[in-house]
């Protein structure tokens, strides 16, 4: 038997019992952008010739929050338990660099697909929006979440300090997925920065996302996936073998 | 039979600093084993190499046989251990802190061990409170129970009563003890050495990540020859006896005598020197006193 589930389930449980800040929060916070948005936006623009703004807008708020919360769950997680010293308890157990692995990762996928859905939720009732490719939304919810989950581990394994994962999440995660299309479609951008968009992991993730809504999208759908998944292989390796070396967890 | 821990030519150095250099000990199952030394030498390193929070440079360390790094299921399945500092993962009361860091071990249906560890701990009436309230004696029999959980026959202790007040201090060891009876092999690090003389069995003791003494508690004792003497007078300690006088203390002078023949010779010295005897006391040296003669010598 090995400690993966009880570690899955300790961080599911971890974020549950702070709800109102780790579900709650984010979800306001993503409404309050809906409603001034929306109503700043709305009919002055259509995206794709025909979806309302407020209804275009709605997939990429839940897509960042859902990013957001990903790489918030494993980071803090680690930062926290590794300034308080608790990290040990799951240190001093048999459990594998690759279940260390799954269930941060895993984790941070619950955390950001409850948030995602969440916020989903508490929007739907505002816009109309069609849900054309369930399994896309799926495939995209679920490759996003873990690359920022993976993301958030090799943050909070990295930083010794709390500030340093507010930086890697301020410097790094907000402005990817800012410049990412949450707010646009990159069509509407120049030329520059639309090529620019186009070395940005984070822009196929929302791009794809939003496909599985509306059927449409800045590009295909499959290459976006191809570009979610190799992100995911690469940053998943990356933090395997950060857990095997034991860098900065085992001295 | 299989050492309980065998540790053969760790090394270990951070920066500039050599934590250990070179350390070869075994601890055979069933013992009550003490590692002392003074603070900086070494054995909070050397636990944390058995644990696998160190990586060792050189050399090996096994638990029950098993290998810490190739083997390191097997090796921290056999290993609890009480870490020094007082830590916790305030999100989880006393039980979900336990049943979480039992299925760590892939153990599932471990409440009734649970509950048992909690009971022998005095924590049952706090089973449902959050860690975060707790106060620091708590803490640190949850800490003790945490390290038990998975019922492991070698049990490191380090400094437990750190801080600690008597009346916890004597449960932990009634608990440890018994322990110890039913089989588990225990490792203790204190800076309390009369508890380590009252409990451990065989002891080591470290200095700059050396093993600079290793033998059984009462061998120990046994190198040290002289003796202490004890004495409240009425009058001055007469100016002969002053160079033995080794600290004095608030009931009287304490003199070093190197053996029971120099008793007669000071008490003679102090009758001629016109003194009375108010309190006499003669004491055999203890572990501390060891400890600060090893401490010197190497």
């Amino acid at each position: 038997m090995s400690g993966f589930p009880t570690l899955l389930y300790k961080e599911v449980l971890r974020f549950w019992k702070v709800s109102t800040q780790t579900i709650g929060a984010p979800v306001l916070t993503a409404a309050l952008f809906l409603f001034i948005f929306g109503h700043v936006m709305e009919g002055r623009v259509r995206m794709y010739d025909a979806i309302p703004y407020a209804a275009f807008l709605v997939p990429g708020l839940v897509m960042m929050s859902l990013l957001q919360n990903a790489f918030a769950n494993s980071s803090s997680s680690l930062i926290q338990s590794k300034i308080t010293g608790n990290i040990i308890f799951v240190l001093l157990p048999p459990v594998a660099y690759w279940e260390f692995f799954a269930a941060y990762v895993l984790a941070a996928v619950v955390r950001g697909m409850v948030v995602g859905a969440a916020v989903l939720l508490v929007t739907l009732p505002f816009v109309e929006i069609g849900f054309r490719h369930p399994l896309w939304i799926v495939a995209f919810a679920f490759s996003g979440s873990a690359v920022l989950g993976a993301l958030g581990m090799i943050a909070g394994i990295w930083a010794e300090k709390i500030d340093q994962v507010a930086s890697f999440q301020n410097f790094l995660i907000m402005p990817l997925t800012f410049l990412s299309g949450v707010f646009y479609s990159i069509h509407s951008l120049p030329a520059f920065w639309q090529k620019l968009s186009h070395f940005n992991p984070f822009f196929y993730m929302i791009d794809g996302f939003r496909y599985g809504f509306f059927g449409v999208s800045d590009v295909d759908p499959f290459q976006s996936l191809a570009v979610a998944t190799v992100f995911l292989g690469v940053v998943s390796g990356l933090t395997l073998a950060l857990l095997r070396s034991g860098y900065k967890l085992r001295h | 039979m299989t050492a309980a821990i065998e540790l053969r030519d760790v090394h270990k150095r951070f920066g500039d600093l050599q934590a250990l250099s070179g350390i070869d000990l075994v601890v055979r199952q069933g013992e009550f084993f003490g590692l002392l030394g003074p603070n900086g030498a070494g054995k909070t390193t050397l636990i944390s190499v058995l644990a696998g929070l160190v990586r060792a440079d050189r050399g090996s360390a096994r638990i029950m046989g098993y290998d810490v790094r190739a083997d390191y299921r097997a090796a921290r399945r056999s290993l609890g251990v009480v870490p020094q500092e007082l830590v916790f993962d305030p999100f989880f009361t006393v039980r979900e802190t336990l049943r979480i860091q039992s299925g760590y071990f892939g153990m599932r249906d471990n409440g009734a061990w649970i509950e048992e560890v909690m009971q022998h701990l005095d924590l049952e009436s706090k089973a449902e409170v959050n860690m975060r309230a707790l106060s620091g004696g708590m803490k640190r029999r949850v800490l003790v129970a945490q390290a038990l959980v998975h019922k492991p026959p070698v049990i490191v202790l380090d400094e437990p009563t750190a801080g600690v007040d008597v009346e916890l201090r004597q449960a932990l060891w009634q608990f440890i003890q018994r322990l110890n009876r039913d089989g588990h092999t225990i490792v203790l690090t204190t800076h309390y050495l009369e508890e380590a003389e009252a409990l451990c069995e065989r002891i080591a003791m470290l200095k700059q990540g050396r093993v600079v003494a290793l033998d059984s508690t009462s061998n120990l004792l046994k190198r040290v020859h002289h003796l202490f003497l004890r004495l409240r007078l009425v009058g001055e300690l007469p100016a002969e006896l002053r160079a033995l006088e080794h600290g004095s203390a608030a009931t009287g002078h304490v003199l070093r005598l190197k053996g029971f023949d120099d008793v007669e010779q000071t008490l003679a010295c102090i009758r001629k020197a016109g003194c009375r005897i108010e309190e006499m006391e003669l004491m055999q040296p203890d572990l501390e006193d060891v400890f600060v003669d090893v401490m010197q010598r190497s």
